[in-house]
């Protein structure tokens, strides 16, 4: 009944249709998804860009597992979802290292849970870590790294489970702007090298721009497509062209417009 | 510490530690000199004497190093196994609810009763004898083990587990490898402070049922009007005791490197 092939780009590896989420809150329910579908194609920088804090997140969960949807169906390569897939990798908005466990323990916590030896998960590891520039740094806890550095090893943790896609939540939302550039940079380098599915969620348009092959943006409680945009800008995106910096006008004041609109 | 303890500011330390010390055995001294206090109480002189000739001739059955094995060996065995059961208990209570509806009711009574008021059940129940003070020591520990672990065990952050769970590891290693290593901290914080109630439950126990160890030298010596030897035993109690929650903290720096709190 539904194809799974695309003639577009590249292959639909997972596909989202119809789904919601409401939650249960103290005068009724809340509804924080509203009937979105949406297909992820591989190998693809996929962005979902949207103000404020509703839905993007609790979307992502669904995707990985951490959370029950209320209607529709994800297809993960053809077949429904249900609950964790190793096929899918996720790093986190507060870092989520396992504060005891050392950079090396964090980055080969997946392959030990799974059973690979000692001698192919550390090697695998030790690829990661210094693929993300922490080389010299195996032996620290993660209360010794800067924030940056932390998600560095939530960067290297995801890959080293050897995931087909990965779900970036906000990874960057708490470093400053500095270091920010600088891990969007290496998220870019990374995937270019290593090539995954992202799925990354942002409400900062110039990290979207940056980064996205596709940016779909989603309303604000309850989130709903908005709008999508196939982004074919030349990599390293150039943060004052004129194509970047027109793009970026049109999608603030749709977004603005949304607000003005919702705020009436 | 060892780094630090040729420092400038160790030095220092050190100095005026033993300052403080040397004032208060003057102190001592003086009073003895100088007031009544001298007649009921040795000199510092008279005690350290006592102190050192312990080592050599007995008190009662055993000389000083005797006892304090004596009440060493009592602690380790009835710690220990408080310490264990204890953990073993609140993991369960802090992780599994069904074990908590079951368990903490009762729990929840037993708690507040002071390790030393089951001394009159426990001759009742075991005889006087070794295991009567084991089990002393063991109802004097195993409160606190219990309630810190437990607490530890429900501190689990949910979001790691379900980080370990994105990440593939399955129900069944949850629990080795989120909640046991996140409860190492709280597990430690129970092991320093039952340690020091087990600690006073031995000399507790001994001072009413045995004729040996620390807790029955210091009786000894009040019933015996050789105070010496009751201040011989207060000294080596307070050694000991400094000498395990010291030897503890020093594995907790080694096992909880990770936590903030431990540095």
């Amino acid at each position: 009944m539904v194809s799974t092939k695309q003639i577009v780009k590249e292959e639909t590896i997972i596909k989202l249709e119809n789904i919601s989420k409401t939650f249960l809150v103290e005068d009724g329910e809340a509804r924080v998804i509203d009937k979105i579908d949406m297909e992820i194609r591989e190998n693809e920088f996929l962005v979902l860009f949207g103000a404020g804090q509703c839905g993007k997140t609790t979307l992502l969960k669904m995707l990985a597992g951490l959370e029950n949807k209320t209607e529709g169906k994800i297809l993960l390569g053809g077949k429904e979802m249900k609950g964790f897939d190793p096929g899918i990798g996720m790093v986190y908005q507060t870092t989520a290292l396992f504060p005891w466990l050392s950079v090396m323990g964090n980055v080969e916590f997946g392959p030990k849970a799974r059973g690979v030896s000692k001698k192919e998960r550390q090697k695998q590891a030790q690829y990661y870590i210094d693929l993300v520039g922490l080389k010299g740094f195996e032996k620290h806890f993660p209360s010794m790294l800067s924030g940056g550095m932390c998600q560095r090893v939530g960067i290297a943790r995801a890959y080293c489970n050897d995931p087909k896609i990965i779900l970036m939540d906000e990874p960057f939302g708490h470093l400053d702007a500095q270091t920010r550039y600088m891990m969007e940079e290496e998220v870019e380098k990374i995937w270019d090298r290593e090539k995954r599915t992202i799925v990354f969620v942002t409400n900062n348009i110039e990290e979207a721009l940056y980064l996205a092959d596709r940016i779909i943006i989603l309303t604000e409680c309850p989130a709903k497509v908005l709008k999508e945009y196939t982004i074919d800008l030349p990599r390293p995106r150039d943060l004052v062209s004129p194509e970047f910096l027109s793009l970026r006008e049109e999608i603030s004041s749709l977004v603005d417009l949304r607000e003005g609109a919702d705020n009436e | 510490m060892t780094k630090t303890l040729f420092s400038k500011d160790s030095r220092e330390t050190w100095f005026y530690g033993i300052m403080g010390l040397l004032v208060f055995l003057l102190v001592w001294q003086a009073a003895c000199i100088f007031t009544d206090f001298g007649r009921i109480f040795p000199t510092p002189g008279v005690s350290l004497s006592a102190f050192f000739h312990a080592f050599i001739e007995p008190i009662g059955r055993y000389t000083l190093l005797g006892h304090i094995s004596i009440s060493l060996r009592r602690v380790l065995i009835g710690y220990t196994l408080s310490s264990i059961s204890g953990i073993i208990i609140g993991l369960l209570m802090g992780y599994s609810k069904l074990a908590h509806a079951i368990i903490y009711p009762i729990f929840s009574i037993i708690r507040p009763i002071p390790g030393i008021a089951w001394i009159p059940l426990a001759i009742l129940w075991i005889g006087i004898g070794e295991p009567t003070i084991h089990f002393i020591i063991f109802m004097g520990g195993f409160s606190q083990m219990v309630m810190n672990t437990m607490d530890g065990a429900q501190h689990i952050d949910m979001e790691l587990v379900g980080v370990a769970k994105v990440l593939g590891a399955k129900e069944s290693q949850i629990f080795r490898k989120i909640v046991l290593p996140s409860s190492i901290p709280y597990i430690f914080t129970g092991l320093q402070t039952s340690l020091s109630t087990s600690w006073m439950a031995v000399l507790a126990a001994e001072m009413i049922t045995a004729r040996e160890g620390a807790g029955w030298l210091i009786i000894a010596g009040m019933q015996t009007g050789k105070i010496e030897n009751n201040v011989i035993g207060m000294i080596s109690i307070g050694a000991v005791g400094l000498v395990l929650a010291t030897l503890l903290r020093n594995s907790e720096r080694r096992l909880c490197r990770w936590s903030v709190r431990s540095r």
